[in-house]
């Protein structure tokens, strides 16, 4: 698999993120945000964590008017697959590419912890490789990962099973870290071939370092 | 010309920044205060002096950058 994983300034994950590939066997490039095409033949574009333009204005309401964004838009309209981490699920929401909005967490504190995800849809290339109801532990670290989404939306997402991921304690059930909707961690767009979530599956690599669980979600795209 | 654009979380969505300062206040005794909204505040120096065209490129302004209008509610005063 070929991945390509973008630089912002202000990026910070992005060495990380392409590890993470790396050791699962597939190569992975960085590509720059003033770049207008994506690499060739690539299989998947990960927007990756970080604080794209010093979150001025609001997080990832810059970077998503970068050239580069213009080819992920483009890529992703003709059903390329994209996967937005933490600012990256930001930016792609403030690109319109998936649903909703990411506000301020509700305690107004940057939250760093390992967290428990409840596995909502797994119906989904990102998902394949876990089970609905699994519980995952994937570190998370922002203090804009407040989910927003209206009523009608969030209807709108549960049934075309859009939920992806929430936050949740050890035996599944939902718990309140951010303040997000339905305490919503991540979301798909309706033809499910963009992907954004706030938890890093990049820092969940190694079972000495506190989880391992970040390998079966990203080796879903292997599929 | 002048416009100063307000940008305001929307009636309905919860602005924790707004919450803490009413906490805030509260605390301090300012006992008077119902509620808090935090918003920001932009002013933009304008090159025309077409009061219309200004209104409207503004208003473009905010519709695709200035505002996330999923969360937030804008006004404009032109100046």
């Amino acid at each position: 698999m070929k991945v390509a994983v973008l630089r912002f300034p202000g990026t910070n994950c992005e060495f990380d993120t392409r590890y993470a590939f790396e050791k699962l066997g597939h190569t992975a490039e960085l590509v720059w945000h003033e770049d207008t095409t994506l690499p060739e033949n690539i299989d998947l574009v990960v927007v990756p964590g970080g604080f794209s333009y010093g979150d001025y204005l609001r997080s990832g309401s810059i970077a998503r008017f970068s050239p580069i964004m213009q080819a992920v838009k483009a890529y992703a309209q003709e059903g390329g697959k994209v996967l937005g981490i933490c600012n990256g699920f930001q930016i792609l929401t403030e690109a319109g590419l998936l649903p909703g909005a990411l506000k301020r967490n509700n305690n107004l504190h940057f939250i760093s912890k390992y967290q428990t995800l409840c596995v909502i849809n797994n119906d989904n290339t990102f998902l394949n490789q876990c089970k609905k109801g699994e519980v995952l532990n994937i570190p998370i670290a922002h203090a804009d990962g407040n989910y927003y989404i209206d009523e009608a939306e969030l209807k709108e997402l549960e049934e075309n099973g859009q939920v992806l991921l929430r936050y949740s304690d050890a035996q599944g059930n939902p718990v309140v870290v951010n303040g997000s909707v339905t305490s919503i961690a991540g979301v798909c767009n309706k033809t499910k071939n963009v992907f954004g979530l706030m938890p890093h599956p990049e820092r969940a690599l190694e079972a000495i370092l506190g989880s391992e669980d970040g390998i079966k979600m990203l080796k879903g795209f292997e599929s | 010309m002048k416009a100063i654009v307000n940008v305001f979380l929307k009636e309905g969505v919860l602005d924790p920044q707004g919450k803490a300062v009413n906490h805030a206040l509260a605390t301090l005794g300012f006992g008077d205060v119902k509620d808090v909204r935090v918003g920001k505040q932009i002013v933009l120096e304008l090159t025309t002096t077409d009061k219309a065209k200004a209104e409207a490129e503004v208003k473009e302004m905010c519709e695709t950058l200035l505002a996330n209008t999923v969360i937030e509610d804008y006004n404009i005063e032109i100046a």
